[in-house]
């Protein structure tokens, strides 16, 4: 049961306020990037690698430069010239803007074209890629043979470099997790692939540079979910030719879906933003759909092996993991935390485990670099997918229900805050009512009788839990930059005479509804209605630094800002109201809207009426307006949770699978507004069973990749979708200002091992320990073959 | 490149202008007249953010010439709207939280008003057999289906008012 502390006219907490950004969306009149049009804009688009791996011999520009319309052919060469054609990854590695002499992967920018229009741009592009001469070389595409003696080096840029190796990177007591699985009464094992996947939203990137020389101000419109970050960036990495912070303006607009997808610098927004300044004029660069999904950041991409010890009673003791991670050519992860590997750590899950070890090495391979989240903190899904997967293997060894062998293991209650064995500390968590709340809402045990009496019947059927936990917010500094850039997040409120306010934040919504939320949090703080309150993001020049929105960290940074910026704005507001009302402070009390004065509450004064008297009538000798910064460094992560299950019927001739049920009980704290925090669980779902059964980036021994377009890339659509049941738990967060913690990315993490768990489930009779995602109907065809369930 | 010149009505609004045979309907409603609402997804036709109605009935914009659209009626999303009234399906995507980021909303709306302009009472089903064609990213689909079932009520209400 939500309570709410204000009224529903106030719009605080609690409330499923609808949203306010709908109002231009419905109408077709959200402003996205591709939306902005300015006068003698000029189109850029790109010359790209057909190859895997190949030195480029030579680029002739001619056929491409005398189509009329064509202003100018940039090649890495050309970029050179001024030091931009590499550029540095937040990984303290490098990748390249255009390359001078060879190229890493299909469709790797070779080079760009200007041109008046975008259809001469696209016929440009078509010349220009029939005059760049190539070298084909076999490329480096098995993770795997990464360190054969016999592998080319692919980084002989890298000075001292002799090998493919990325880095390695371990954490955990070794010694004791080794005596833990010595002194084992049982040890599972399984190889756990997590495939490359690509976060598709609708809306793919792009940017429109606009350099005014006269002023020298650049102005770039862009698909990021960090504006201030990369406008930092751009200071840094242009500040030579001229391009300094105060000239640097990023716009954030409206974003068509980010999921982590939108944090990274992609080398078309250099391009862009370098031929805007050459020419003076405003250039658009709006990738298509396979550009998108070929070049962009891939998510995933983790080999895992994964080791899970227990006594014969099925308490489990230890936890080992061996992972080898592929970053394609460059390590280019979206990764603000300082491990290597973000927050895999996390891999403990929900479980009291006594000691964990894990341990990854990461390489170099001729693919797209990246390492996106695809909406979770960085590496969380694999984490999860690693202990969700094991425990069920462990359950199946042992003979026992994968409900009852979680219940045995989870961290009680009254162990909170809980230091895990990787290192952690867990805010809050109350696991065992989320999964019982789950199982009673599916009806566990009547669908466990269901499954013996098909099983009997020769018909497939699984129940797939998961119960995870996750780890977001990022971050403490301690733990967390960019750049050095600490991990804070802003809110800048300001109220208004008449009493209504607008605030500014260092975030950006891509859909979360941070309009709508941001304007409760304070409404529930200062008593103002929501509605009348303003919520701006996105503008470097307006809004106050932050870092913007990704890893669920929203509500647990700039959320909280606004809570201490809000009681900031109290504060003041105490000392104006008792300057009013001739009391003294102490003698004042606080409720959502007003201040009153203890015992005579017939005397008070409105926030409305305080905010009119700090422009007309405030006390003397203090500064008139009534308005707050905050910056908000969390003391720690938040710890959200949840118990998924899902029921899957497989077709036992043809293995088609059909999700019948999907349970979903939630715990993310207090919630700011159940509406939105269901609806961002919805969606989080359909992501989470898009990489289970549909969503792989597969690639060919040469190179090639087969699925880069949406006829071959499966997102799933309203049919493959179930309809999603939800509920939640509430456990606040006990550091957290409001009791918050972020939520959009519990559902992607805890999905998927949902949806393994219960095909796995349905054909465990069959000895099936583990099948890997995407669990496709054909994988399971195979596996129904091999044990001659299908003749 | 040859130039033809062609006469559209769109949102009850006729514009004549010459444009190149290859120009895309969806860049000419885009960039030639500014109606930025309807958005392009994947230029495959495979995601549905460029679904518009010609002449009632849903197309998707990137995969269609603008001269086959020459002397036909075009209805995009920045037409929906009547006389400062919502349709019941802007409301119901509104009311029911059927959108997140926005971007593939127009595409939805457009292609859910011909669904119920063919079928009044749709089964959850026969909606999303009937959206299949449009991808959504962010929400999961169930308050979408829930949003054209808004609207199909509302619009069911109002023809009974009618009646």
């Amino acid at each position: 049961m939500i309570m709410c502390k204000t009224s529903k006219e106030i719009g605080g907490m609690g409330h499923s306020l609808k949203r306010k950004e709908d109002a231009r969306f419905i109408r077709g009149l959200g402003k996205y990037t591709d939306d902005v049009q300015l006068p003698g804009m000029l189109y850029m688009d790109i010359a790209r690698s057909p190859f895997a791996y190949a030195k480029i011999k030579s680029i002739d520009k001619s056929a491409a430069m005398e189509i009329p319309g064509v202003l100018a052919v940039i090649t890495g060469e050309d970029l050179k010239q001024y030091n931009l054609h590499w550029m540095p990854t937040l990984m303290s590695d490098t990748q390249m803007v255009l390359p001078t002499d060879t190229v890493m992967y299909q469709a790797q920018e070779v080079a760009a074209v200007i041109a008046t229009d975008r259809y001469i741009a696209a016929d440009a592009v078509q010349a220009l890629e029939n005059s760049i001469e190539y070298e084909q070389m076999k490329p480096l595409i098995d993770p795997h043979k990464a360190l054969d003696a016999d592998a080319p080096l692919l980084r002989p840029d890298k000075e001292g470099r002799t090998d493919n190796h990325i880095w390695h990177w371990q954490t955990g007591d070794q010694e004791a997790t080794e005596q833990a699985f010595d002194e084992a009464d049982v040890v599972v094992k399984e190889q756990v692939y997590i495939p490359r996947i690509h976060v598709a939203s609708i809306e793919t990137c792009g940017c429109v540079a606009s350099y005014e020389k006269a002023e020298g101000k650049l102005t770039v419109w862009m698909t990021t979910q960090a504006p201030h970050a990369i406008r930092t960036v751009i200071a840094l990495v242009a500040g030579h030719v001229g391009l300094s912070e105060e000239r640097i303006r990023v716009i954030s607009p409206d974003i068509g879906g980010g999921f982590g997808g939108k944090v990274p610098v992609y080398p078309g927004y250099v391009i862009a933003i370098a031929a805007s300044f050459l020419i003076g004029k405003p250039v658009k660069w709006i990738e298509d759909r396979s550009e998108n999904l070929q070049a962009d950041s891939f998510a995933r991409d983790y080999h895992m092996t994964v080791e899970l010890a227990s006594t014969k009673e099925g308490k489990m003791t230890g936890l080992r993991i061996k992972t080898l991670a592929d970053h394609g050519y460059t390590d280019a992860a979206a990764n603000p935390s300082k491990f290597p590997s973000g927050l895999f750590s996390i891999v403990t899950g929900s479980y009291d485990i006594p000691t964990a070890f894990t341990e990854m090495d990461a390489v170099y391979t001729n693919k797209p670099p990246g390492g996106v989240a695809y909406r979770c903190s960085f590496r969380v899904t694999e984490a999860v997918h690693a202990i969700e997967r094991i425990t069920d293997v462990l359950a199946q060894k042992l003979g026992r229900d994968p409900a009852d062998l979680r219940f045995q293991n989870f961290i009680q209650k009254d162990q909170f805050p809980y230091r895990s064995a990787l290192g952690w500390e867990y805010d809050s968590g109350d696991y065992a009512p989320a999964l019982r709340k789950a199982m009673d809402m599916v009806g566990y045990e009547e669908l466990r009788k269901e499954q013996a009496e098909k099983r009997a019947r020769g018909e497939l059927m699984g129940i797939g839990i998961s119960s995870f936990t996750e780890i977001v917010g990022a971050g403490p500094s301690k733990d967390f930059d960019i750049l050095g850039i600490k991990m804070f997040d802003s809110a800048e409120v300001r109220i208004h005479p008449t009493g209504k306010a607008i605030a500014r934040f260092g975030t950006k919504s891509q859909g979360q509804g941070h309009e709508t939320t941001y304007a409760q949090i304070l409404a529930e703080e200062l008593g103002i209605p929501a509605m009348h309150i303003q919520i701006e993001e996105g503008d470097t020049d307006t809004a106050p630094y932050g870092l913007g929105t990704y890893a669920s960290r929203s509500t647990p940074t700039a959320g909280a800002a606004a809570a201490k910026a809000a009681h900031k704005i109290r504060d003041k507001a105490r000392k104006i109201a008792a300057y009013l009302l001739e009391v003294s402070e102490e003698d004042l009390e606080w409720e959502p809207g007003k201040f009153f004065v203890k015992g005579a509450p017939e005397r008070s004064k409105t926030i409305q009426d305080i905010a009119f008297a700090a422009y007309t009538n405030h006390p003397q000798g203090m500064e008139a307006g009534l308005e707050a910064t905050h910056y908000y460094d969390p003391p720690n992560l938040t710890f959200p949770f949840g118990s998924y299950i899902c029921v899957m019927d497989i077709d036992p001739k043809t293995a088609e699978m059909k999700i019948r049920r999907f349970v979903a009980i939630d715990d993310c704290g207090n919630i700011i507004n159940p509406m939105i925090v269901t609806g961002q669980i919805h969606g989080g779902l359909a992501m989470g069973i898009a990489p289970a059964m549909y969503e792989e980036l597969i690639y060919d021994d040469d190179g090639n990749i087969l699925n880069g377009t949406f006829m071959d890339y499966l997102l799933p659509t309203s049919v493959e979708t179930p309809n999603w049941e939800t509920g939640h738990t509430i456990t606040p967060s006990p550091h957290h200002p409001l009791g918050a913690k972020g939520v959009a990315e519990s559902p992607t993490v805890g999905a998927p091992p949902a949806v393994a768990n219960a095909v796995v489930d349905a054909l465990s009779h069959l000895g099936v320990t583990h099948v890997d995602i995407p669990v496709t109907p054909f994988k399971v065809w195979k596996i129904l073959k091999e044990k001659g369930v299908i003749s | 490149m040859s130039k033809h010149s062609i006469t559209i009505e769109i949102n009850g609004e006729s514009f004549t202008q010459e444009v190149d045979s290859r120009k895309l309907l969806i860049h000419f409603l885009r960039d030639d007249l500014a109606l930025t609402g309807t958005h392009i997804g994947c230029d495959t036709s495979s995601c549905g953010a460029c679904t518009i109605l010609l002449n009632g009935k849903s197309i998707k914009a990137c995969t269609f010439f603008a001269v086959q659209a020459n002397n036909q009626k075009i209805e995009t999303i920045e037409g929906v709207e009547q006389g400062g009234q919502l349709h019941p399906l802007q409301e119901g995507f509104h009311q029911e939280h059927g959108l997140q980021c926005g971007f593939c909303t127009p595409g939805m709306i457009m292609r859910g008003k011909e669904l119920l302009e063919k079928n009044p009472n749709p089964t959850e089903e026969e909606i999303r057999w009937g959206i299949s064609g449009n991808l959504c990213r962010c929400t999961g689909y169930s308050n979408i289906i829930k949003s054209i079932q808004y609207a199909a009520n509302k619009l069911n209400e109002k023809q009974e008012e009618a009646a």
